[in-house]
């Protein structure tokens, strides 16, 4: 071995700089307990502890931090969504992403890309204009493009009539964004633990203990826990989780798939959305192509990749870049969604007291992880819910008052 | 023709990989000529109270493992049971509906 590495290894210090310190004994009992270890918890329990000083507080994590929906996302982040709800709560995870590499001090190579939701038939350029309107009304950055500037904004798109449904317009949303999905979930992870938070890895809920109507504590692979409050954020297995609390939610799983190329020298600036032809694609800043598409067909709780998703995918993007046709595909995975008739989450209290859940993550849960996170360390830390989450509490459905987002979700994630 | 498919795949490895489903009517079909209609559940009595509907339509078992679902073979129009593996995406058996009602099984 040189000397110089010999050197350096033995200094004091060099083995000091970790992410997270080890997992730690399991306590008999904490302030709040967090299941599951994605962005969506680890941001709550980042947020309880930094802006609530709740630190008391397990992050509990069957497998690995962050290796859930959160490690197999697209990340894709907007908030040109339909609904004015959808539209504010999803605005206030952009404002809350564009600072957050200086907050939490790790580089999430938060890039805003620029946005393209195409329009290839009067139904969708007539739901394009829907969203324009209500995006603009609340002070969100989109506009109705025609095929002119989008050859301005991305000269490889086939904007001729030779594609089966040629491209008639579109939905331009400068802000849209990418970001390291793994640096989101460390970055809350890293906050969290400097502030005092325990996250338990390689831990699994098995149980949940309700007396009275209110929740007592968890059971888990590692023994049972005590607690005054639980935050449930388990995305794909929601509603296996709230069964163990004993109720049901208004979620089917369905697995979402993925895939990217092979890297190639950065083409493709703005990300790329067709929900006609059921296909999106953004240029990775390692060069990949990373693509996807709407949800499985039926659903399922294996996260198994399938060759009808890709044979689908690359038909619909050969359409849009026919030039593409001799790229290698490198890697096809899936992630399992917890979807919701009406494309909207599922937040905030439920019948059990004490138990709050963030949930109904569906495709489009990764944008939502800080406002999220903000939104749910509220609530469990002052017990009120606040507004910008009101209107996707479970109660809507009872109430018949769902947040439509489905045109706006579907397809772009 | 279904039957054909059957008979290959035992030799083929990437036919296995193929989704094939037997729909009673047709038998052997790939998976892609299907929809799932959702679980198989009861209704709530016509004059339920908006809350036993809203319940019915929009709660889920979502459950991981064994279901029972309406599924539909597309180009026949025809609506049958099937019930399969969430966690392993086996398909265990597929029956004409009036099984579920006592009828006569096919
Ligand atoms: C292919 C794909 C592409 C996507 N693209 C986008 C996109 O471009 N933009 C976007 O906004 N969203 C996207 N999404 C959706 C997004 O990934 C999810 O909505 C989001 O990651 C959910 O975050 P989470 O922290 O709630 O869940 P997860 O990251 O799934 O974390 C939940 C954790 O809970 C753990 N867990 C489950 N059960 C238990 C238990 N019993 N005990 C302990 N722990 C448990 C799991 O191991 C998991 O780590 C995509 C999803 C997929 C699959």
């Amino acid at each position: 071995m040189p000397l110089n590495l010999l050197w350096r290894g033995l200094r004091p210090g060099i083995n000091r700089r970790r992410w997270l310190p080890d997992t730690p004994a399991l306590k008999r009992r904490y302030d709040v307990v967090i299941i599951g270890g994605g962005a969506h918890g680890l941001a709550a329990a980042y947020y309880l502890a930094t802006r609530h000083g709740v630190k008391d507080i397990a992050v509990i994590e069957r497998g690995w931090l962050g290796g859930g929906n959160t490690a197999r996302n697209t990340a894709i982040i907007r908030s040109n969504y339909l609904t004015p709800e959808g539209v504010e709560f999803y605005d206030l995870s952009v404002k809350l992403y564009r600072g957050l590499a200086r907050e939490t001090g790790i580089n999430l190579m938060y890039t805003e890309r620029g946005h393209l939701t195409l329009a290839h038939t009067d139904a969708a350029l007539r739901t394009a204009r829907w969203r324009a309107e209500v995006n603009q009304h609340m002070g969100v950055d989109s506009r109705l493009v025609y095929p002119d500037e989008i050859a301005r904004l991305c000269p490889q798109l086939d904007l001729s009539d030779r594609p089966h449904l040629p491209i008639m317009g579109a939905l331009y949303h400068p802000p849209g964004a990418i970001a390291r999905h793994d640096a989101v979930a460390w970055g809350y992870a890293h906050g969290a633990a400097r502030a005092g938070v325990e996250i338990h890895q390689g831990t699994e809920v098995t149980g949940i203990d309700v007396a009275g109507g209110k929740v007592q504590g968890v059971k888990t692979s590692r023994g049972r826990i005590g607690c005054d409050a639980v935050i449930q954020a388990v995305a794909g297995s929601s509603s296996r989780v709230a069964a163990l609390a004993g109720f049901k939610l208004p979620i089917k799983t369905i697995p979402l798939q993925a895939c990217v190329s092979q890297p190639l020298k950065p083409f493709l600036d703005p990300i790329i959305v067709s929900s006609s032809l059921h296909a999106y694609v953004s240029q990775s800043s390692r060069g990949e192509l990373v693509m996807g598409g709407a949800v499985d067909p039926y659903p399922l709780y294996k996260q198994r990749s399938s060759l009808d998703f890709m044979e689908r995918l690359v038909a619909d993007i050969l359409e849009l870049f026919p030039f593409l046709g001799s790229v290698r595909m490198m890697r096809q995975w899936a992630g399992i969604a917890d979807m919701t008739p009406d494309f909207s989450p599922v937040m905030g209290p439920t019948p059990v007291e004490g138990y709050y859940l963030d949930a109904g993550w569906g495709t489009w849960g990764f944008k939502a992880s800080p406002a999220a996170g903000l939104t749910m360390a509220e609530l469990v830390a002052t017990g009120r819910t606040p507004e910008v989450i009101r209107p996707f509490g479970l109660d809507r459905f009872s109430n018949l008052r769902q947040v439509g987002e489905k045109a706006a979700a579907s397809v772009g994630h | 023709m279904g039957g054909r498919v059957g008979e290959w795949a035992g030799t083929a490895k990437w036919f296995q990989e193929m989704k094939l489903i037997t729909c009673p009517l047709n038998g052997p079909r790939n998976a892609s000529e299907f929809i799932c209609g959702g679980p198989v559940k009861a209704a709530p009595p016509p004059d339920a109270p908006d809350r036993d509907w809203a319940d019915y339509l929009f709660l889920e078992d979502n459950p991981a493992g064994r279901v029972r679902e309406w599924w539909c073979h597309l180009p026949s129009s025809y609506w049958f049971i099937v019930e399969r593996d969430t966690l392993t995406e086996e398909i265990l058996d597929t029956y004409p509906a009036d099984r579920l009602v006592g009828g006569a099984a096919s």
